[in-house]
This record gives structure tokens, sequence and C-alpha cells, in this order.
């Protein structure tokens, strides 16, 4: 066991800060004060986690390949299942993420929100406790509660600080996700039943037989494609991004999409590895449709949220065509672009937020021109556009290539289709910057906003360094995603990969051999 | 001295870009210019440094700087790669850049961006050094998209103009069509090859050269697919025939930046990346094929659309297009050296030619148009002379640059002894004509005859101020005297007078004295190993000797020495057909301005069809991207009326009138209720009575029986009845 237990201290820290903050209360008519105290209180409480956070990272030992941090108590121990936390170089960035962005929300809603904020605070706290415990819980059970619990204070986030028609949104959040969970929770207990055990690494060491494997990979598919999203379950993404609050789209974006993904890497890849190559060219088909399909419909979208929240479909086919490409590029350039896309997309939607707080519509031709009136937000926004274009030398380059790269050693086809993704993420990102930042100002009001504050600065500025440093030195996370992901493609190795690529290599995986259990 | 030479553009952007405020527009003009210069003078060392001691290990000296990419087994890392093309590269950048920074002081000094306008130009001039320095692919690629991006803000730079933002966009995704075969072509290359490394692929590329690459069953040849991949790459940036709608209406960029960006450095980066790739160009025949040929449609297409267009700036711009089809199809027959000859030179006085164009424009009060002009040689007289000198070079009249190497790459095309040789070459040939005549026509209507612009305008006709003059100097010696300067070095045989082993045993000799020199301090040697040198100056003036590793051919594929010997027709003829292009503008233009007028109604379909472009913009509007548009929408509807249709509302619409049909049931008479309560009751007892089966009791592991669905289902559908 560690000491001090940090992983247990970054979820529960939230909590209590979170029922600290639901302590605070004044006098009446000192409504002001409370509220002040509050974003005080939770700010303070999410830059501590960082710490925590950041203290993991240092602490963080690149050369060992296995879990690290580990804590293991029973918890409930007549089924078996334990309270087992670790990290490794995977999950290790998608806490880095939740703790990071936290405090970007709780400063990106310090003056936008105005109604119940001493609730919106504890539920991003909450959230931040839940996004956390999903990613380094090592046990499936302990994985299902948080997994499924983020949902709640999202849910809320959408339902009652969210936009117009924010309820249909939050509906159809909650129906898809629980569908998929309802899933993931059958395919869970399936393998308990079988392995007679819940806990992760045991599973992993211990893969059912191959066709039980397709019905489990079936399950856990549903769930974690709902969460990416992949197409076609990709629907709610655009309604619960376009009626969240600014904060609410950041950490959805930046965050719990990444949740499917990980969730790939963490079940279905290591624990189900003949399903996953039976499975494979479906996904990257799937994934390969995400990406022009949602890539056009981005390009003719008039709402910017809506753009972007497409654009987001289509930069997590680029993870999923990695992940089931089995190469270490392939995987390694799926976390990368899942790190980078939860930076760039958090740092797209503030940049909506910013102008939303202005102008209070995300109606992309009531701006224009404010490349005059707001020069650094139009720096800003320019550097962020390109790093979502794929530019070399920003975080988005690393990530796409690297996992087109993997895609092409598994089935070129593919990655030529999904190469023509860098053409169209170039024409709705350029069409939005220009039409938004570019061109005579048109509207009146949208040539008088003012150009960003301090707090707008401060929350941004971050993002810019982060975006940058990430696309020039990508082996700062490199280095410590490898060990973890060349574990999982070690299971792949002697499976898939032709003996002499340069001869075999159209790419389809020959999987006729394990399924002869499963048709009756 | 090859960091100062790449990374001092690099900081004067960083300083200008974060600083600017603080120091103001003078600083940033001063730190930027300073900068460049620096860096021209840091790659004019670099060039001597190379070419006089080049036998350097794998052919390149390589600076390390930090790894880039690890994973697995793809290594990539930051490095610079000095060697001989690399040099002439950066030296081209570098000075064109120098020259281009100081005229946009002077051009843009009512603007009230300035500042932006340097730091961009200073981000150009970065990313084209990482362009040419590169040591492997992914590197070169972050110079190709980043010069990419700064020709996107620069073309943009005038944000309000809706027709700049237009063009800034096109050029960048019409480039992007371009990047997506490159960036394919970089896979394909690590598929192949397991690396991207520049030094290992080229070590490499003969033990491969038989290798294939299965795709959807069939077998290509890889390095075939490799070379066509990187050429579709090529293509966008360089703006060959198909992917050339980007370069004219790049135009509404300020002239600087046409003079820098577009028309001597970034679009002459396709031309480069094929000559660092000729190691593996050399083993892909049916590639370098392709490129002949594409290369020669351009050259003949672009000049045919220059002759009919009054844009001064796209005349001119049509005229880089050509004259990239020329060093294109230099690359596809082997003639690397000669289109990185013809690359240098062009870089002059293609630049030479837009500054002076931008110059003109700034004298007519930013009018553009041609037919606004004329008869105003005598106020400007000093960019007159510079128009002349660039014409002059570009119809390739002999002593100007153009002279040597436009005639060095058709003689290259004709020695290559291939149908698609001679393609290029009569192409080229009529392509010359063309460039004469169009060169002439602008020279004659920009300052000649009776003047057509407003009186106000005319009277307000200046030369610039010497900020400006003074590159136009230095572009202007370089259009004058790099070709025959440099016609030894970058072209001339070293076989025509010495056989070839003879003059490469007498080039080794010298080198090794030449490094004994260096490293021993004895006065004798020192002596003696000048004495061979200035022996063998002869032959060390030659191409064998000045590439050394840095272009690869074939002995089979030399066509520049094959040019060497080339019949005295072949020679001669396109300085004539120039000639006579200049002669039949003079005509037209000239002595009968009204000829043009019957020309163009004689030849009414082809007239349209020249002055349309050959209308491929508004065939890829048609078909690309009204399409787009089409889909898009096609697909957003999908999402809303089929997806959500069958999904969340189909299942939310379903259970709504579900409950709805189930609350009809609440009648609230005790007698249905007790009627239903009946039939239910008499249901359970009578299935226990006749179909009691143990099996009804759910066993502990039928949860998770997922493997026997339809066990499970007949279970449930017989306990509901």
């Amino acid at each position: 066991m560690n000491f001090p237990p940090v992983l247990s201290i970054m979820i529960f820290l939230p909590l209590i800060c979170a029922i600290m903050v639901a302590m605070v209360r004044g006098e009446k008519g000192d409504e002001a004060i409370v509220e002040k105290n509050v974003k005080h209180l939770s700010l303070f409480s999410s830059l501590f986690v960082l710490a925590f956070g950041i203290f993991t990272y240092q602490n963080y030992d690149a050369t060992i390949t296995d879990f690290q941090f580990v804590e293991n108590y029973e918890w409930l121990a007549s089924l078996g299942i334990n309270y087992h936390l670790g990290i490794d170089g995977i999950s290790l960035y998608f806490v880095m993420l939740s703790v990071f962005l936290t405090p970007i929300c709780i400063l990106a809603s310090w003056t936008s929100v105005k109604k119940r904020v001493k609730e919106y605070m504890i539920a991003f706290l909450v959230l931040e406790s839940f996004m956390i415990g999903t990613f380094v819980a090592l046990d499936s059970i302990l994985f299902y509660v948080f997994f499924e619990a983020v949902l709640i204070p999202m849910f809320l986030i959408i339902g009652i600080w969210g936009g117009a028609r924010r309820v249909y949104a939050s509906y159809k959040f909650f129906l898809y996700t629980l569908f998929g969970s309802v899933l993931l929770l059958l395919g869970l207990l399936t393998l308990f039943s079988q392995v007679g055990t819940t806990d992760i690494p045991s599973l992993i060491a211990n893969p059912v037989d191959a066709g039980l494997q397709k019905w489990v990979w079936l399950a856990f598919f549903v769930s974690f494609a709902v969460k990416m999203p992949m197409w076609p379950v990709h629907t709610w993404l655009p309604d619960a991004h376009v009626e969240a609050p600014t904060a609410g789209s950041v950490v959805l974006a930046g965050v719990l999409l990444k949740m499917g993904g990980y969730g790939f890497l963490r079940f279905s890849l290591p624990m189900l590895p003949d399903a996953s190559i039976y499975f494979a060219p479906l996904v990257m088909w799937l994934s390969v449709i995400a990406i022009i399909y949602t890539s056009l419909v981005a390009l003719v979208q008039e709402d910017m949220k809506k753009l972007i929240a497409y654009s987001s479909v289509a930069h997590m086919g680029f993870v999923t065509l990695g992940i089931f490409s089995f190469t270490q590029q392939g995987l390694d350039g799926a976390v990368f672009q899942m790190i980078s896309h939860g930076v760039i997309s958090a740092a797209l939607f503030l940049c909506v937020g910013v102008v939303y707080n202005r102008l209070h519509t995300r109606d992309i031709s009531r701006y224009g021109g404010l490349v005059n009136n707001m020069p650094i937000y139009a720096t800003m926004f320019m550097i962020f556009m390109l790093a979502s274009v794929g530019l070399p030398g920003t975080s988005g380059f690393i990530g796409e290539f690297l996992s087109l790269l993997g895609a092409f050693q598994a089935n070129i086809l593919i990655a030529t289709f999904a190469t023509t993704g860098v053409i169209f993420g170039a024409a709705y990102m350029l069409l939005l910057y220009r039409r938004v930042v570019f061109g005579p100002q048109g509207n009146k009001d949208a040539a008088q906003m003012s150009d960003l504050d301090s707090i707008e600065k401060a929350i941004l500025a971050p993002l810019v360094i982060l975006v940058i440093y990430l696309g020039v030195f990508p082996n700062t996370v490199l280095e410590k995603v490898t060990p973890a992901t060349s574990q999982i493609v070690f299971v792949y190795q002697d499976r898939n990969v032709p003996d002499d690529m340069v001869e075999n290599s159209d790419g389809i995986i020959e999987v006729e051999t394990q399924d002869a259990s499963v048709s009756e | 001295m090859e960091l100062l030479a790449v990374f001092s553009p690099l900081f004067a952007f960083l300083i200008a870009i974060l600083f600017g405020k603080q120091i103001g527009d003078k600083g940033v003009q001063f730190i930027t210019c300073a900068a460049v210069i620096i860096a021209a003078f840091a790659s004019v060392v670099l060039f001597f440094n190379v070419i006089l001691t080049p036998n350097m290990v794998d052919g390149a000296y390589v600076t390390v700087l930090t790894s880039w990419i690890s994973s697995g087994g793809f290594d990539v890392e930051w490095a610079l790669r000095i060697d001989q093309l690399s040099v002439v590269m950066m030296c081209v950048v570098n000075i064109v850049s120098a020259c281009v920074h100081i005229y946009s002081v002077g051009y843009m000094s009512h603007d009230p961006h300035k500042a932006r306008f340097m730091a961009y130009l200073s981000l150009f001039t970065f990313a084209m050094l990482m362009l040419v320095t590169a040591n492997n692919l992914l590197q070169l690629f972050f110079g190709w998209e980043g010069v990419g991006v700064a020709s996107y803000l620069l073309i943009g730079f005038w944000n309000h103009k809706h027709s700049a933002n237009a063009a800034a966009q096109k050029a960048f995704i019409v480039n992007r069509v371009g990047d997506f075969g490159l960036a394919l072509g970089i896979m394909a290359v690590f598929f192949v090859f397991g690396t991207i490394d520049f030094t290992q692929i080229f070590s490499n590329a003969e033990q491969y050269s038989q290798k294939t690459i299965n795709f959807l069953g069939y077998e290509y040849h890889a390095l075939t697919v490799i070379c066509l991949l990187l050429f579709v790459g090529a293509v966008g940036k360089s703006a060959q025939l198909g992917l050339h709608t980007w370069l004219p209406d790049a135009m509404e960029g300020p002239t600087p930046v046409s003079a820098l960006i577009h028309a001597a450095t970034m679009v002459t980066a396709g031309v480069f990346l094929v000559a660092r790739f000729s190691p593996l160009f050399e083993y892909a025949p049916t590639a370098s094929m392709v490129v002949t040929v594409f290369g020669a449609t351009t050259a003949f297409v672009a000049a045919t659309i220059g002759m009919t267009q009054f844009d001064i700036k796209r005349v001119i711009a049509y005229s880089t297009m050509s004259q990239l089809g020329y060093m294109f199809f230099a690359l596809g027959v082997s003639a690397y050296s000669a289109a990185i000859f013809h690359l240098m030179t062009h870089a002059f006085f293609k630049a030479l030619l837009f500054l002076g164009a931008g110059s003109v424009i700034h004298a007519m009060s930013d009018e553009q148009d041609m037919r606004n002009m004329g008869g105003i040689w005598k106020k400007i007289p000093f960019t007159y002379a510079m128009m002349w000198i660039g014409s002059l070079a570009l119809a390739g009249v002999w002593p100007f640059a153009g002279y040597f190497s436009k005639d060095i790459v058709l003689e290259a095309a004709w020695a290559d002894h291939s149908w698609f040789g001679s393609y290029a070459y009569w192409m080229g040939i009529a392509a010359a004509l063309m460039t004469a005549f169009y060169s002439w026509r602008l020279i004659i209507m920009t300052f000649h005859g009776k003047p057509r612009a407003s009186e106000d305008v005319i009277s307000h006709v200046h030369e610039s101020p010497s900020i400006m003059i003074m590159p136009l100097v230095v572009l202007s010696l370089g259009a004058i005297f790099s070709g025959s300067l440099f016609y030894g070095g970058f072209v001339g045989s070293s076989s025509v007078d010495h056989g070839v082993d003879h003059a490469k045993a007498i080039v080794d000799a010298g080198v090794k004295h030449g490094n004994i020199n260096i490293d021993d301090n004895i006065d004798i040697s020192e002596k003696s190993g000048i004495h061979k040198r200035e022996e063998t100056m002869v032959n060390l003036w030659s191409k064998e000797y000045f590439w050394h590793e840095a272009i690869y051919v074939l002995p089979e594929n030399d066509t520049v020495d094959a040019a060497h010997s080339a019949p005295f027709w072949v020679k001669k003829l396109p300085l004539a057909v120039g000639l006579l292009g200049i002669f039949l503008a003079y005509i037209v233009y000239m002595v009968k301005p009204g000829t043009s007028l019957i020309i163009v109604s004689v030849f009414k379909p082809l007239h349209i069809l020249f002055f349309n472009k050959w209308f491929f913009d508004s065939i890829y509007n048609y078909i690309f991207v009204r399409n787009s548009f089409t889909l898009g929408h096609a697909f957003s509807r999908s999402d809303k009326n089929l997806i959500d249709k069958i999904g969340p509302d189909g299942i939310a619409g379903f259970s709504e009138r579900f409950s709805g049909n189930l609350s009809k049931f609440q009648t609230g008479y005790v007698y249905q209720y007790a009627l239903v309560m009946i039939i239910a009751l008499i249901s359970i007892v009578s299935w226990f009575v006749f179909k009691a089966d143990p099996s009804f009791y759910m066993p502990d592991d039928m949860l998770l029986d997922v493997e026997l669905p339809s066990h499970v289902n007949s279970n449930i559908g017989g306990g509901s009845l």
C-alpha cells in the first residue's frame, strides 16, 4: 500500500469539499457573500486536487509497466468485490485531464452562472470525484459505479443550468447512456460468473473463451460506443453540448467522451482479444463513416457549439480507428488524440463561451470581424482552430497522425478514407473561423464586444501553452503511455500482424478460427 | 551556424508576437529584418562550408536537436540536415526573404498592421527553413504545413476583404488535398521501410526497389506508390495542374507575399520534395513519367491562361505555375540538378518581377488591372528597367539567368529520348514562346501606349522609395548573373572533357588534400593542396562534385550529362522562340494595338477556354464544393429524421404511446378489474396444472446464460400467455 493514498484522496477530497460548500450559509441578504465564498472555496478545492494530481504525476515511474499507487481493500467481501485502485500510463493522463479541467470549468463559470451557484459548484466537485474514480478503479464493479455515477451530476448540469431545450437534451443524453449502461453491467456480470472475480487485472489475465467473448464484447461496445460517441449513436452529443452551459460542454468534451475510449482500452481490448479482432473491421468502418459523415455535417452547421460537437465525433473517430488497429502507433495515437482533444475541444468550447457570454447567441452569422475588436481572442482562437485542424507543431497533429499511421498498417483502404478527414476538418474549422473572426463587421453589437478579460486570459493561456508544448514535445506524454499500451499490443502481436507486412497488407484480419462454438 | 540560419527568424517572430506592443512597429520591423539578414549570411557561410568540404558522413551534417515522437518503432527527431541540396535552398529562401522583408518595410508603410505582417513573414521563413533542413519526412511535413499556415495568414492578411478570406481558405483547403497524399505517402514509407529517416530510407532504396504493396487484392510496386503519393503533395503545394486553382486567387495577398511565398519559395517546396527523394524516384520510372507529363502539361496550360489575363499579378502567377511545370518535367526526366538550378534562377527573377509589379501597383494607387495602366514608363524608369531585367530572364534571353536554366531543362527533356521527354520538350518550347509573348504583353500594356488611368492616378505616379529599390537591385543581380555563375556547379558536366572516372579521381584527391590542409598546419602540404586544387578547379565546378550525394541519379538516367551533347537546334530553339515571342508581342501590342482583338475574335472558343482558366474552378465548385454542402445538409437531416426517429425519440414516443394505451385499462370500473383478475388467476392456475416445468423457476445462472438466448426466450414466451 502506498502512503499517502493519493488516489483515494483525489476521489474523496472533492466530495468532502462539496459537503463543505454545501454547508456555506448566510443570513438573508447575504447571498452575494455566500456566492463569493462558495466560488472561492470551490476553486481552492479544485486547485488542491490539482496539486495532488501533479504530485501523482511527478511520482509516477515511467519505467514500471504495472499499475502504480495501488490501493486494495476488501469492500463487499461476500461477493469478492474489492476497493481496488491503481493507475497506469493510460489512466494517469485521464486523471490529469480531469483535475486540470475542473478548476478551469469553475473559473469559466465565475461570472456566467447566476442562479443556484452553490448547487452548481457542488455538482462540479462531485463530478470531478466520480471522473477520477472512473479512471483509477481497478475493480470492474467499482468502475461501473463511478462510470454510471458520472451521469448524475452531468444530467443535472445540463438539465438545470442548460439552455432552452435543456430538458430534451438531458433526457436524450440520459436515455442513450443508460441504454449502454444496462448492457455494460450485463457484460461485467457475465465475466464475473465465468471468471469468478471482478478484479480488472485478474480479468485481463484470464480471458474467457472466444465464443462468449463476442457477446460480452457487443455488450461493452454498445456502452462505450455511446460514450465515445461513435456513429450512429452520436446524436445525443450535439444536443447535449448545445444546451449545456459552457463549463458543462468543457467537461463533457474534455473528459466524459474519453470514458468510452478508456473503456475500450481497459476492458474490450485486453479482456476480449479474440472478439476485438473479430469486430475490428466493423469498428474501423464505423470510425471512417463517423469521420466523413460528421465532418460534412459540421460543414453546414449554423450553431457554433453544434459545429464543434460534430467535430468531436469526427476526432473521436480517429481514436477508435487507432485503438482497433492494434498497433503501437495506433494505440499511442488514440490515447494522445484523446488527451489532445480533451484540451483542444475544451478550449474551443471556452472560446465559444467567451462570445456567448457577451452576445448570448451561438448563431455563427450573428458574429463576424471579431479580429478588429478582439485581437487577443482572435489569436488564441486561431491557435486552437489550427490545433483542431491537426497542424503539425500542435497536439492535434500527433494523435491524428499516429492513429492514422496505426490504421494504415492494419488496413490501407480504411486509412485512405480516414485521411480525407484532414481535408474536411480544415474545411469546417476554417469556415467557422472565417465567419466568426474575419470579414467585415456586419453586426453592430458584435463589433462592440470587448476583448478577453483577465479571468478569460487566465483560463485560455495555459491551454495555449499545453497545446503547443504537447505538439512539440509529445514524448513527455508518450514515454509514460507507451509502456502501458505496449502491454496491450503485446497480446495482439502474434495474432494479427502478418509476417511480411509488405506482402500481406490489405489488412483484412482473418478471424474464422475460433467462432465455431458461437453460432448455436 | 545552422541553428543561427534556421532559428533566428523564429526568434524574431516570437519577439514580434509576444512583445510587439512594447517594442513598437519600428522595433518589430528592425528585429525581423535583422534576423533574416543574419540568417541569410549564416546560410551563405554554410553554403561555402558544405561546397568546400563535401565528404560528409552519410552525405550530410545532421544536427539532432531533440527527440520529437517515439512510439514503438516509430522514432522521429527534430534535426537539421545540412547537405548540398538544403544549403542551396536555405540560401535561396533566406536571401529572397531578406529582400522581401526590407521591401515590405516600404511597401506596407501605410498599413496599420505592419508589425503583424512582418511577424508572419518571419514565421513563414522559419517554417520554410524547417522544411528544407528536415532529416525526416515528418519534420518536412511540419515545415510543409507551417508554410501553408503562414501562406493562409498572409493571403488573408487584409481580412476585411471578403475575397481575401475566401482565397486564403481556398489555398489552405486545396493544399490540404495535396497534404492528404503526402500524409499517406509518409505512412506508406513507414510501412515499407520501417522508418521515415532520410538517411536510412535513401540507403535502403535500392534494396527495397522490388517490394510490392498489396491493396485491394492487387500488388503494386511499393516505390511507385510512395513516389506518386508524395507527388500528390507536391502537386498541391507547387500548384501543378489539378490542384493549381488556389495560386491565382492567392494574389489577393499583399504583393511582397506573392513574391516570397507564391513565386520564390513555398511553391517550389514540391520541387524540393521530389529532388530530395531522387533516390526513390530513380527506382520508380512510372512515377517519374507521371511527374513529367504533369509538369509539361502544366507548363503549357498555365502559359495559355497567362496570355489572356488582365490582372498584372495574375499574369505573373500563371507564369509561376508554368515555370514550376518546367521544373517538374525536369525532375521527371531525372534532371534533378537542372530543376533545382531553374528553381534558383526562377526565385530571383520571379521575385524581382513580383516586387516590380508591386512597385507599379504602389505607384498606380493600388490599381492591378493592366487595362487601366499604360504610358508610365518615363515616370518610373527604375521599376521599368527592373521589369525588363526580370522579363528577359524569364523569357530566357542570353545572358540572363533564365537562359541557362531553361535551356538545360529543355535539353535534358529532349535528351531523355522517351515519348514523355519529347512531349515535355515540345510543350516546353510552346510554353517558352507564350512566356515571352505574355511577358512583353505585360510590359507593353503596363508601361507603354497611352495612359488609360484617370488623371488623378496618373498625377500621383511616383518612383518607389529607396528602401523598396534596394532589394530590387539585389534580386536583379541574381536575375542577371545567377545563371552564368552557377551553371557549371549546378549542371555542368565533368565528363565532357574528361572521363567520369578520371574526373572523380581528381576530385577525390583534391578533397582529401583539402581536408588534410585544414587539419594540419604544415606549410608544404598546404601549398601542395592549393596547387592541386587550382589544377582541378575546372573539374571541381561540375555537378558531380557540387551535388555529391545530395542528388542521386542512376548512371543510365543522367539526362543532364546527355543534354550537353544535344544537337545545336535543340539547344538554340528555346532562345529562338523566346525572341519570336517578344517580337510577336511587339507587333500585336505596340505596332498595331488593335490586333489582339482580331486574334481574340478569330479564335473565340479557344480564348473563352483560356480566359476562363480551362473552367477548373467552375468544375470543382460544381462537383466538390456544392456536393459537400448538399451531403452535409442531407446527413444533418438524417441525424434528426432517421437516427433520432428510430433511436431516442422513437423509444420515447413508443413508451409514451404504450403507457397511454396502458392507462386506458384504468377505467375505474370494479367489474372490469375483477374480470381481468379472474382471467389472470385462471391462466396462472392452468399453467401450473398443465405445463408445470421445473425450469420455470429461473436457474441461478440463467441471467448469464447469454449463449442460449433462444432457450430463455421460449421460456418467457410460454409464461406470458
